[in-house]
């Protein structure tokens, strides 16, 4: 029996390579600013939802929300081995925090409708909330594991999953449809495969016509170039709010609860600082004076 | 008695232990209640639990609410979220607080959803204050204070018009306070009525370490990185931990490498500790890693490059060769302690 998985990713600022000058005034990240990754553990959940098909056959369907530019993992995610790829973009989404956007991605995996599966990464390396996807997941009234690690089985509309934690294991089965938020260790992603590169290189969205008609002189429209992609299945939709049918409140800051009041940039500093040499003599008066002092 | 401003802790258990973090909470949430002139209510799910009311009561709960169900007795999410969202619903508590554990960051979202509300994850911080918006003051709301961006700042969150203002807050962070063993509190009893959806996900197998662990609650913790080099010298760590009576962290990095195992890290994704010294091994000193132990009293760094970040925020800095300063501070060590 083929399954059919969505797969919910995001590309993510580098946070590993973060400075206070991509920061706005308002507190939110300047994505411009900032070397855009797709998030980790998404890759995580790409490569389960490939596995699942690899052996039981299926549609994966890529879907991330963003500006024009996430359109790059979409290209990703179609190099690694993805089926078809979806962009959700409009500028009412912009401010929206993690209830706003799950309630975006739960009208948009309700509009691509046939679904068995459905994958996150654990959490996102920009925010680290975990929050996405079990609010997806309450939104969709679909049961949710987190912290996946394995599908030990899937079989008659069941799914068995080996859960990891810092503590140790547990395993669950369930039955589908539900999601999933996959972790780290669950496995080693497929690298873009070469013959998909050259196949799909030339997957793009409509936000990013006006720069390719740039690019190539030869399509002198609009008109001809998305002729030409869409031939090709090569053109990524993207779909607005009134594509997925939202409700406009629930969306962007209107639609986000919390906000961001104030942000203080990390000062490193201590009163004291001491060396001390790296002799035998200079360690033995430490641990002396420590010993003096209780804290030994 | 500001019965609108109630604060609620969500109390986690397992097989009758409660978890630190939610002893942690119940302390910071006394002190949110003096401060807004309410009260603190607890939510203990289980099955087989109603003796940990007292205990619960001791640190601070004025109220529990016990569910004590066949169904609660290991966590699940949508029992567990059954229980939690009605009682959300039906009372519309004024602060959710849940530990930053992996049941706490899977039920909490959860509930934020059904109930529309904001929900911040990993504070590190809780105070109450006031938020103005243009010409609108939102009065005694909970600044939700995490760091973020992979640790590079500290966001302070609010959520002004959405309640309950959901938080979960990190382990190790919170001060403990003394349990009173006469605190007075009471019981009521919740009687929950799960529908056949609730029960779709069975636990076929858990193998979990016990929920208290002792690199939390270590005062003394011996910390490698990268920079250790190998999982045989990660032994000498073993070592220096033992003369001293400490425990062994470790960095993401050293975890990554494969030195030692993940319940040892220490950082924003591991566990955080506030020990009385911290000793820091080869570890450069990522934000990631000093978010989980840049509030321990003392810190010595170890590290043979002079320009690593760690040797910033140490109190002690040996600029060289881990391998011979450690053997010299186990000796030194036996050598004083007589």
């Amino acid at each position: 029996m083929a399954y059919n998985c969505i797969v919910l990713v995001k590309q993510v600022p580098d946070t590993a390579h973060i400075s206070g000058k991509a920061m706005k005034d308002d507190g939110t990240v300047n994505r411009a600013a900032l070397p855009a990754i797709f998030n980790p553990e998404d890759l995580n959940a790409l490569e389960m939802a490939l596995q699942v098909k690899d052996r039981y056959g299926g549609q994966v369907t890529v879907l991330t929300m963003g500006p024009s530019r996430a359109a790059d993992v979409l290209r990703e995610a179609l190099y690694r081995g993805a089926d078809r790829v979806i962009l959700l973009s409009d500028r009412k989404f912009a401010g929206s925090d993690t209830l706003a956007t799950s309630y975006a991605l739960k009208c948009a995996v309700e509009h691509i409708g046939d679904y068995d599966l459905v994958f996150c990464g654990r959490q996102a390396i920009d925010g680290d909330t975990a929050q996405v996807g079990p609010q997806v997941a309450e939104k969709l009234g679909l049961p949710q594991i987190t912290y996946a690690e394995t599908i030990q089985s899937l079989q008659e509309g069941e799914i068995t999953v080996q859960r990891a934690f810092p503590r140790g294991k547990e395993t669950v089965k369930c039955a589908l449809p539900c999601l999933l938020t996959v972790v780290s260790t669950a496995n080693r992603p497929r690298p873009p495969s070469v013959r998909r590169m050259i196949a799909c290189k030339l997957a793009a969205t409509p936000l990013e016509y006006p720069a390719l008609l740039k690019q190539w002189p030869e399509f002198e429209t609009v008109e001809a170039l998305d002729a030409y992609l869409a031939e090709r299945d090569l053109k990524i939709p993207v779909w607005t709010t009134a594509d997925i049918g939202a409700d406009e409140e629930n969306l962007g800051l209107d639609g986000s609860p919390t906000k961001v009041w104030k942000v203080d940039y990390v000062v490193l500093g201590t009163s004291e600082s001491r060396p001390v040499p790296a002799t035998h003599e200079g360690i033995s008066a430490l641990v002396s004076e420590l010993i003096q002092g209780h804290i030994l | 008695m500001n019965k609108d401003k109630e604060i609620w802790i969500f109390i986690e258990q397992e097989d009758g232990e409660i978890a630190a973090v939610s002893l942690e909470l119940l302390s910071k949430g006394r002190e949110l209640a003096e401060r807004l002139d309410s009260r603190v209510c607890a939510l203990l799910f289980g099955h087989g639990i109603a003796h940990l009311s007292e205990m619960v009561i001791s640190y601070g709960a004025d109220i529990v609410l016990l569910a004590d169900h066949p169904e609660l007795a290991s966590y699940r999410t949508l029992p567990y979220a059954k229980v939690a969202i009605d009682l959300v619903r039906e009372r519309q508590p004024y602060i959710l607080l849940l530990g930053a554990t992996p049941n706490g960051r899977d039920l909490a979202p959860r509930i934020a959803s059904a109930a529309r509300a904001g929900l911040t994850a990993d504070c590190t911080d809780l105070q109450i204050g006031d938020y103005r918006k243009k010409d609108r003051v939102y009065g005694d709301l909970l600044y939700q204070i995490r760091p973020a961006f992979g640790g590079n700042v500290i966001a302070t969150i609010v959520n002004p018009e959405m309640h309950p203002q959901l938080a979960t807050v990190r382990e190790g962070v919170m001060r403990m306070a003394e349990p009173d063993r006469t605190r007075k509190g009471e019981i009521e009893r919740i009687e929950p009525q799960f529908s056949a959806r609730d029960l779709v996900l069975q636990v076929v197998k858990r193998e979990m370490q016990p929920l208290c662990c002792d690199l939390k609650s270590a005062s003394i913790v011996v910390s490698g990185g990268a920079g250790v080099g190998s999982r045989e010298n990660f032994e000498l760590l073993y070592e220096l931990a033992e003369t001293l009576g400490g425990q062994v962290g470790a960095t993401r990095a050293a975890v990554d490498a494969g030195f030692v195992s993940q319940e040892h890290q220490v950082g924003q994704t591991g566990i955080t500790v506030r020990p009385r010294l911290y000793i820091a091994c080869g570890i450069s000193g990522t934000v990631q890693h000093r978010a989980g132990m840049d509030q321990s009293s003392k810190i010595i760094a170890i590290n043979s490059d002079p320009d690593a970040p760690i040797f910033q925020i140490a109190h002690y800095k040996i600029v060289g060769d881990l391998n011979e300063v450690i053997p010299w501070m186990i000796r030194a060590y036996h050598e004083n302690a007589k």
